[in-house]
């Protein structure tokens, strides 16, 4: 039995904003199905009482000194970006001309 | 005269102290041997040629006047790709990076140019360092020295292709779930996964960021040991950066080779290729990795067996939390500050040239991974999978914990089987993941992990993998350097010696 299904992929392919194509869908269906049932087998584990681990260092409110350092260049960074425009990024549209 | 592109970096740094060779002669030779057999392995996505021959010519006219260099000023070294390079392409093995020049460069890359190494170029990789083959970079295949038609391992799979084939003398990779560890154990290769935390990750090209440490690729022990405490130590610009100094590593390799293994207790990890474990493992890999563990007792080392339960689930939970790290982190490419724009076209709207975007730019395996992990976050399903990952993810630790009490280093094979003709995993994830089976654990848990060459079986590089508790690093250098000294004097030479010359291969 499957446990994630085309629809599923659509699903979440456009949660990821990912265009996938048709075929994409079909091929990657099959192929996360198996590899869920593959990860699925952490569920065999008895963790009932343990904890969960995000990181293997245990590190909180890491803070530098609060002093004032020089940024990057603007021109250096808006040189790596598609478009810019008026020393600031470019973004495309943001609202349907019906709106 | 010696080779200069055979030579190991302790050596090169000898002949450079000592003016026997110049910094330009030896880039020049690598420059050399890379526009001749660079086609043929596929190693790098880029050579900074003129730069590399300016830096060096800079090293050289400081030596001239006398200037105090460090000891490894002058020797070249390549960069895997998603290492950030002023000015320098940097594309992680992604289209969707292609032609970005960053604006700045990673510490990693300012030690390794503060000690005065010449950067020859960037290293091909897995895109986003997700794979263990590299046969999922978006450029080029990477080709393995020791037989061209197979892997050079992955995901640092060209920085391995480039140090095996001579076209650098050690280069940086990066590990995940195994990824310097896997691809040096399949070249002839010493690889070395530090302690998570003690090799900054500021301008590394995040993967998984719970996990990813860079680390060195090198032909000795004692070289990764010399590279690995130039790039390491505290960085305050890497808020899980360890502020604590490193452990004398070089010296522990130096002490390893001396060969007196007397009052070290390694333990043998019955879930990576013991009994009852062994399925799936080439039986030459078997052989190596037990006449490897008998040279560790022979040189006085106790062995014992160690039981690890839970290592039996570091594939499932790896492939759950890398993937859930890699759509979030996967979500800063939205075609708007950097790289990759498409369909910006006036009709489409901010959402959808995202879209077009990610979808043009990304390869397969990064998209599954990105759906993979964007399942495992949703809710109705993050307790079940994410959130049961991080508690196996506790199991292991603490079952290193346990076993740490008793032995002062754990080892395994490097991987379960060398390495496998190109393109027979490609289409199978599930393949392709296995290859990382042994090296899960200790990334897991954040844990120091070298490979070290222990044998060749049907003609291909075995590794070791030596792995420590944490911030114990010198514990593993010393080890390798144990094995290493012990089967370099029983064969009479370096097991990369055997590595065929690339014409008679090609």
């Amino acid at each position: 039995m499957s446990t994630i299904s085309r629809d599923d992929v659509a699903h979440l392919a456009r949660l990821s904003r990912l265009a996938v194509t048709d075929e994409e869908l079909d091929r990657f269906a099959g192929q996360l199905d198996q590899v869920l049932a593959a990860v699925a087998r952490v569920g065999e584990a008895a963790v009932a009482d343990v904890p969960p681990m995000s990181h293997a260092v245990p590190l909180t409110n890491v803070l530098r000194a609060d002093e004032v350092t020089p940024s990057l260049p603007r021109d250096a960074v808006l040189a790596g970006a598609p478009a810019a425009e008026d020393d600031r990024f470019r973004v495309p549209r943001i609202l349907q001309e019906e709106a | 005269m010696t080779d200069l592109t055979r030579t190991d970096v302790a050596e090169l740094s000898r002949l450079l102290t000592a003016g026997e060779v110049s910094a330009v002669e030896l880039t020049r030779a690598h420059l050399d041997r890379i526009a001749a057999d660079d086609d043929r392995l596929g190693a790098y996505l880029h050579v900074e040629g003129d730069a590399a021959l300016a830096a060096a010519t800079a090293v050289d006219e400081a030596r001239a006047t006398g200037a105090e260099l460090g000891p490894l000023a002058g020797v070249p070294v390549a960069l895997k790709d998603l290492v950030v390079t002023e000015g320098v392409p940097t594309t992680s093995g992604s289209k969707i990076l292609e032609g970005w020049r960053p604006p700045y460069s990673a510490t990693i890359a300012t030690r390794l140019a503060e000690a005065g190494t010449v950067m020859l170029g960037k290293t091909n990789m897995d895109e986003f360092a997700m794979g263990s083959s590299t046969e999922n970079s978006a450029y080029q295949v990477s080709r393995n020295p020791w037989d061209l038609d197979r892997i050079p391992g992955g995901s640092s799979g060209g920085s391995s292709a480039a140090v095996a084939g001579s076209l650098a003398p050690w280069a940086i990779g990066t590990d995940t779930g195994g990824s310097i560890r896997q691809p040096a154990a399949l070249t002839g290769l010493v690889g070395h996964k530090p302690t998570y935390g003690s090799v900054s990750r500021y301008g590394l090209i995040a993967f998984s960021s719970s996990l990813d440490q860079a680390g060195p690729m090198a032909r000795t022990v004692l070289d990764a040991a010399l590279m690995h405490e130039v790039i390491g130590g505290h960085d305050p610009r890497d808020s899980t950066s360890i502020d604590a100094p490193l452990a004398g590593l070089a010296d522990a390799a130096r002490a390893g080779a001396a060969g007196d293994l007397r009052g070290v207790r390694v333990g043998v990890v019955r879930e990576l290729g013991g009994d009852g474990h062994a399925d799936g493992y080439d039986a030459g890999v078997l052989a190596r990795t037990r006449e490897a563990v008998e040279v560790l007792a022979a040189l006085g080392a106790e062995v014992v067996e160690v039981s690890c339960p839970s290592f039996d689930l570091a594939l499932p939970a790896y492939y759950l939390i890398a993937p859930s790290e890699a759509s979030s982190n996967l979500a800063r490419y939205e075609g708007v500050r950097f790289g990759l724009r498409v369909g910006d076209d006036g009709r489409h709207d901010l959402d959808e040239v995202m879209a077009l975007t990610r979808e043009q730019g990304f390869g397969p395996e990064v998209k599954r991974r990105i759906i993979l992990g964007t399942y495992a976050l949703s809710s109705g399903y993050y307790e079940a999978y994410y959130g049961q990952a991080q508690k196996v993810r506790t199991l292991i630790t603490r079952e290193f914990t346990a076993a740490f009490a008793g032995v002062d280093v754990l080892v395994s094979p490097t991987t379960p089987t060398v390495a496998f003709p190109l393109g027979t995993r490609v289409d199978d994830p599930i393949a392709m993941y296995a290859a990382d089976l042994c090296t899960l654990p200790a990334s897991l848990a954040g844990l120091p992990a070298i490979s070290v060459p222990s044998g060749l079986s049907d003609g291909l590089p075995v590794g070791l993998q030596i792995m420590a508790p944490a911030l114990a690093d010198d514990r593993c250098y010393r080890v390798a350097a144990a094995l290493e000294a012990a089967q370099d004097a029983a064969r009479g030479h370096r097991l990369l010696d055997e590595l065929p010359a690339l014409a008679g291969a090609a």
